[in-house]
């Protein structure tokens, strides 16, 4: 990593107002860091946390949610079921050490452009600012932590426990 | 290479097809780069860059290659989907491919137009075509759900843009419920005594219209009525309505105002809203002798039976008919219908909120819409233009972009201002001997015959200043200004300040969404744009469509426009729910979830999710189960699911983890 860091971030999108405001944006040429890769889905409620930790997983450096506007959302209520469910991964996420706006939730209705291009732009630069994740790397070392572990047990236990070890 | 190919035997055949957009994509994006990247990618089998993809050519090549390619799958980088993605789902289809066997890549609108770095556009670029490659592959064959469409229709708002609406509608033989807050229809049109720039009087071409709105067959016309709550998807919308209680049966009065003459109070003395405060009306009144319908109705603020219960009641007495009911209710209709036409108007900027300028505080002030009340022959002065105290004005100046082209209030021009102010110096001009100035920043006059009229404005001898009025004063320094109100303005072409004496001041109000345009929004689930005004599907290439399929708008809800732009604006919302009812059925994406019996471990976890009360559980077999009809496509259950049985069409679990997989492969 000799050159300058660029964070990847992953961004899922609800189709009706986030996504429709990053349409707005391009369509007003606004300008924005190009470090955020928007997927589309039709409502925020439909990001399963999952998603976001398989990002994290496959390498993303940051995670982003765009979702209407409490009150706005185009099925009722869907981003509210969002609210809670990124709530609970927030705590989750912060056990595995990805906390400091690596994962940002964001309220950007359709008229929201400008919204669009401040949240990529700030998170970006904080992203930026934290470094690289890379959980793949740092899940291979815990994977060899947890082969340690497991070699230094077998060695020290008797035989046939060591079968139900895992 | 060849490794490569012998991989891509059991992939699926994908064709890829980027877009230079003229220079839009290919100005930023090196396509050629991008399409280079993507044909080496496992499973590509054509890939293809094109000047405009979504050209009859661009089509035409995408659904010959599919046939000399046996192509399985496509996936197209261009603008954005909600732009384009129909059409290249039907140049699939043309192709001989199910539609849903493609995906969309947006590198327009969330590339090259907002990045500046063509290297890190162009990367990308790839990164998301790289995604969609990956995802097309787990995309499954799907159907369109085809349901009928309820022919009849709802309009909201009783101005021109709604009566012009209904009327083409009923016109085509439509069923139309009309629904108007007030108890009039007619609008902010009805209060205007002439119209720009022919002159031609407002009631003399609207009121007819509001009379076929009441005679028409086809139209139901409910005043004093609101929309509370809409449910339901396009073609099949049910809408309740609330019915303001007038306390006088709609049915039964015939408008003959006797009872006005016998209410007891024998003089008026509660402010007319119609007329804008400046005259007064009864408890008992009728908006203006035009209204339509032309029922009286009840003030249950200043009406003493309504109030205290005890009257004589001598307005019921008077009334042969019988139409009185002191004892009615506000009651609750439900309608069906296919589509919803919204012509919910404006709000006149409050003049209060710039208080340079006096507004309620010197008598001398008036508002725009004030002026057109005292101007109309029908209007609480009959036409006189007089002051508060009876006295006629020596002189009137009129002051341009009040709550418009402001920082301070809104940014936007209100485009009516310049035409309308010019027509009321005119007026002015024509009903009193005042001399009157006008105070532009620009002269915005663009319409057939505006800037003649601006021409002919400049000959009567009306007087221009360019310059914003700094304030309005009533602090006189002269004894000529003694009394009367001074306009302070920098006269930008003269290049010095003034200090100009009037008597009355006009104020040229904007335009502005009105004050519960955000509810009402939410109500019919549209969306408005930042200024607050409703928010069209496409500015340009769909301005009376919304987001929400089946819901068109028209007139100044959507953005300050002037009467022949909201005729047309209102024919064409017509227009738009005519196509929709004519064809008779709507083709629903199939973005819907399903459940995969055997998967599912009858947890009930998705139940409650549902904001449509979709999904049920089967007892017997002991499984959830949705309702495809009721479904929207949210994927919330998907998303809940622990066992992941639940499945929702084009959002599939696959398709999306192979999506993030694909944006973060290297």
């Amino acid at each position: 990593m000799t050159e300058k860091f660029e964070p990847r971030i992953v961004a899922f999108f609800c189709n009706w107002c986030t996504y429709t405001a990053a349409d707005l944006a391009g369509v007003s040429r606004l300008k924005y860091a190009p470090n955020v890769s928007v997927i589309r889905v039709m409502c925020s409620g439909r990001v399963d946390p999952q998603f976001v930790l398989d990002a994290f997983a496959r390498g993303a450096d940051g995670v982003l949610l765009g979702g209407c506007h409490p009150g706005d959302c185009h099925y009722a209520e869907g981003n509210y079921k969002t609210l809670r469910r990124m709530r609970m991964l927030e705590r989750m996420l912060k056990a595995m050490g990805i906390h400091d706006g690596r994962f940002r939730l964001e309220w950007i209705s359709g008229a929201e452009g400008e919204k669009v291009r401040t949240v990529i732009n700030e998170m970006t630069e904080k992203v930026r600012a934290l470094g690289p994740l890379d959980l793949p790397g740092k899940t291979l070392e815990w994977d060899k932590e947890l082969k340690e572990l497991e070699a230094h047990v077998n060695q020290s236990a008797p035989k046939e426990e060591a079968v139900h070890a895992r | 290479m060849s490794d490569n190919k012998n991989k891509q035997a059991d992939l699926p055949r994908v064709g890829f097809y980027i877009c230079h957009c003229g220079s839009n994509i290919a100005g930023t994006i090196d396509v050629v780069e991008v399409s280079k990247y993507v044909s080496g990618l496992p499973g590509v089998a054509v890939s293809r860059e094109y000047k405009y993809m979504c050209s009859d050519p661009g089509q035409e090549m995408i659904a010959q290659d599919i046939k000399d390619h046996k192509l399985e799958r496509l996936v197209v980088a261009a603008c954005s989907p909600n732009l384009h993605e129909e059409t290249f789902r039907k140049a699939a289809a043309k192709g001989g491919l199910n539609p849903f066997f493609f995906q969309m890549v947006n590198i327009r609108e969330h590339a090259s137009w907002v990045h500046t770095d063509k290297g890190a556009a162009t990367q990308k670029a790839m990164d998301l075509a790289r995604a969609a490659v990956a995802r097309v592959r787990h995309h499954q064959s799907l159907e369109k759900k085809r349901v009928p469409v309820d022919p009849n229709v709802l309009v909201v708002g009783g101005g021109i843009a709604g009566i012009h609406a209904a009327l083409t509608l009923a016109n085509a033989g439509k069923k139309v419920t009309l629904v108007e807050r007030e108890a009039t229809i007619g609008g902010h049109m009805a209060l205007f005594d002439k119209t720009f720039p022919t002159l031609d009087c407002a009631a003399c071409i609207l009121t007819p219209k509001m009379s076929a709105v009441k005679s028409h067959p086809n139209i139901k016309l409910w005043t004093y009525s609101e929309v509370e709550k809409v449910e339901g998807y396009v073609g099949n919308y049910k809408v309740k309505v609330k019915r303001k209680p007038r306390y006088v049966n709609e049915d039964l009065c015939v408008g003959c105002m006797e009872c006005i003459d016998a209410c007891v109070f024998k003089e008026a003395k509660f402010p007319d809203k119609f007329n804008q405060g400046l005259g007064k009306r009864k408890p008992v009144y009728i908006d203006f002798p035009q209204a339509t319908p032309k029922v009286v109705l009840l003030d249950p603020q200043t009406c003493i039976q309504l109030k205290t219960g005890k009257c004589k009641k001598s307005c019921a007495e008077v009334c042969d008919r019988k139409a009185f009911d002191f004892e009615q209710k506000e009651k609750f209709e439900e309608i069906q219908v296919g589509a919803i036409v919204l012509a919910t108007g404006f709000k006149a900027y409050d003049a209060k909120r710039d208080h340079q300028y006096g507004y309620g505080r010197y008598p001398g002030v008036y508002t725009a819409l004030e002026i057109e009340r005292l101007v109309n022959a029908s209007g609480p002065t009959s036409g006189e233009v007089v002051l508060r105290d009876g006295k006629k004005p020596k002189a009137v100046g009129i002051v341009h972009c009040v709550g418009s082209r402001d920082a301070k209030s809104n940014k936007w021009c209100s485009r009516v201002c310049c035409m309308y102010s010019l027509k009321l110096a005119h007026l002015i001009k024509e009903h009193s001997d005042a001399e009157v100035y006008n105070f532009y920043i620009d002269m915005r006059t663009p319409g057939k015959g505006y800037e003649e009229f601006y021409d002919k404005l400049l000959s009567e001898g009306v007087h221009f200043i360019r310059g914003r009025v700094s304030d309005v004063t009533d602090w006189a320094v002269t004894p000529e200004e003694e009394g009367r109100l001074v306009m302070r303005v920098e006269d930008t072409l003269a290049g010095f300040v003034r200090r100009i004496p009037v008597d009355m001041v006009v104020l040229s109000t904007g335009l502005e969404p009105q004050h519960d345009a955000q509810e009402v929004r939410r109500r019919f689930n549209i969306g408005c744009g930042s200024e607050g005004f409703f928010q069209e599907r496409h500015p340009k290439l769909a301005p009376v469509n919304t987001f929400t399929d089946g819901i068109y708008i028209a007139g100044a809800c959507q953005a300050p426009r002037d009467i022949p732009d909201t005729v047309a604006q209102a024919g064409a919302a017509a227009a738009e729910a005519l196509a929709l009812i004519d064809a008779g059925f709507v083709e629903l994406e199939p973005n819907t979830s399903h459940v995969i019996e055997d998967e599912c471990s009858g947890c009930k976890s998705c139940i409650p999710l549902c904001p449509y009360s979709a999904i049920s559980f089967e007892e017997n077999k002991k499984k959830a189960i949705i309702n495809e009809v009721l479904c929207k496509g949210c994927g919330v259950c998907a998303a809940a699911c622990p066992s992941g049985s639940i499945r929702q069409n084009l959002f599939e679990d696959d398709e999306i983890f192979s999506e993030i997989e694909g944006v973060l492969a290297k």
